[in-house]
């Protein structure tokens, strides 16, 4: 097994108000088996005991679902793979390597302290109109409601988004179009989707505008990136929805 | 009122004014093409002079006309209304190298737009300019020889240079441009995608291609 000696540059920042700068740390004798958040939690255990204030991190599952994980590692989401940080293990990288990371960086995402982003906008984005309303009552019968299966595959594509924000980090003009688009589609392909079509897609775009994310200059480096290989397709999709949202619906 | 207004403020609404006017831009192209190519023709200049006389006068091309400066200017204002909201989006950026997961033309179409803006403007002062307001001599038919201009402007070595490298920037400009307007007007089929793409590079390499040969061939005295 091959351990790793490494130089970390880290993003450390004290607060939301603090200016923040890098800080190099080396780590001696890192498992190349362990994750990259283990990685994290030893250079964290390594400060904790000389009496430096450990390195804030998100995460949670730690097994690519949650979406909860971000960093910018070497420039890139996610790190050189494309999956999520704590899917990523040390043998993606060599002894002797200087690794950066970074915080996600965009205006509608602010740093609240070292690694940590505030990603409540997806949230906000999600609220606006990224659901279904239904009557809960008894549940209906599997296939009540037929759905062609290359359909039921596609809105299933785009429900795979986990929402962890790594498209905005990646895109040039930090924009939220790849995950909109993503939360758009899984509802507008199905029937349930059906009743709120219109109003969804107008109220979702327009409180992604509101948060200040940018436009999409279609350089697909989103998608690149995302650890659930959302496509771009969504967004054309996206495109299309708004605009015949705000053509059509019979609100003036 | 207010929808049209809301669409057209958002970000999606931007870029569909970006993808419809860079359409027109495109179609303006190839009628510049297609017009500028008799500039080849082996007829001293008969059949190009005719037709920029009509160019210059007919009633329809002028309308024509004042909507494609006008489509320029929308083209060249949105493109900075995006730019700064863009850049407002990220204030404070990355400290390693961006990734590499896109083309750099895809990521440069402002520094791109702006090359081919200054062309533009050099472009029009040596011809546009001078056919509008400058003096032309006449030829045989009474018409402004406008075609003895253009061979004379092109038998300056670094103006033909400058004209073929610009070709250069249009052509990258288009390779991204001319699918990524389809994309932005949601026009996106797996039927289609693909032509639309292969068709996009064809033409990003074509068009700029014989807007290039045309000085090249000029400045060698050659024509069909």
């Amino acid at each position: 097994m091959r351990k790793l000696n490494l130089t970390l540059k880290v993003w450390r920042q004290k607060d939301d108000k603090g200016k923040g700068k890098f800080e190099t740390y080396k780590l001696n004798n890192v498992s190349e088996e362990s994750s990259f958040l283990e990685m994290m939690d030893i250079l964290n255990e390594d400060l904790a005991t000389k009496k430096i204030d450990p390195v804030a991190f998100d995460h949670d599952c730690r097994e690519g679902i949650c979406g909860t994980c971000s960093m910018v590692i070497n420039g890139k989401p996610h790190g050189p793979l494309q999956t999520t940080t704590c899917q990523l293990h040390m043998r993606s990288f060599s002894d002797g390597d200087t690794i950066t990371v970074e915080p996600f960086r965009a205006g509608a995402f602010p740093v609240l302290k070292d690694l940590v982003v505030d990603r409540s906008a997806f949230d906000r984005i999600i609220q606006a109109g990224g659901y279904v309303s239904v009557n809960t009552g008894v549940s209906v019968d599997a296939n009540e409601i037929p759905i062609p299966k290359d359909i039921a595959d596609e809105a299933m594509d785009s429900a795979t988004c986990i929402g962890c924000g790594a498209c905005v980090a990646a895109c040039k003009n930090a924009s939220a179009m790849l995950f909109v688009s993503a939360k758009v589609s899984q509802f507008t392909l199905l029937p349930q989707g059906q009743p709120e079509r219109h109003r969804r897609v107008q109220k979702m775009v327009a409180q992604m505008d509101e948060e200040g994310f940018g436009a999409c200059t279609n350089t697909g480096a989103c998608s690149a990136v995302c650890p659930k290989e959302i496509s771009l397709t969504n967004i054309a999709r996206l495109n299309r929805e708004y605009l015949t949202a705000k053509v059509t619906a019979q609100e003036v | 009122m207010n929808w049209f207004i809301s669409m057209m403020s958002s970000t999606i609404g931007r870029k569909l004014i970006m993808a419809l006017t860079g359409l027109f831009l495109i179609l303006f192209l190839v009628v510049h093409l297609s017009g500028n190519l008799q500039l080849l023709k082996n007829d001293g200049g008969e059949s190009f002079n005719t037709y920029a006389q009509f160019m210059g006068h007919n009633p329809l091309i002028k309308v024509v006309s004042i909507g494609n400066f006008f489509f320029i200017l929308l083209h060249i204002v949105y493109a900075l209304l995006l730019t700064l909201q863009n850049r407002k989006a990220r204030p404070v950026g990355y400290l390693s190298e961006t990734t590499k997961t896109s083309n750099w033309n895809s990521r440069n179409m402002g520094i791109l737009g702006t090359i081919i803006l200054i062309f533009l403007v050099v472009h029009l002062q040596n011809f546009w300019f001078k056919m509008k307001f400058g003096y032309v001599p006449l030829d045989d038919m009474g018409y402004k020889d406008i075609y003895m201009e253009t061979k004379e402007a092109f038998s300056q070595w670094w103006l033909v240079a400058l004209y073929v490298v610009s070709m250069v920037f249009l052509a990258s400009h288009l390779a991204h441009g001319f699918q990524s307007a389809f994309q932005t007007l949601g026009l996106n089929h797996k039927k289609y995608t693909p032509a639309i793409q292969f068709i996009g590079k064809a033409f990003a390499i074509i068009v700029p291609l014989l807007f290039a040969i045309i000085p090249v061939m000029m400045f060698f005295n050659l024509s069909f």
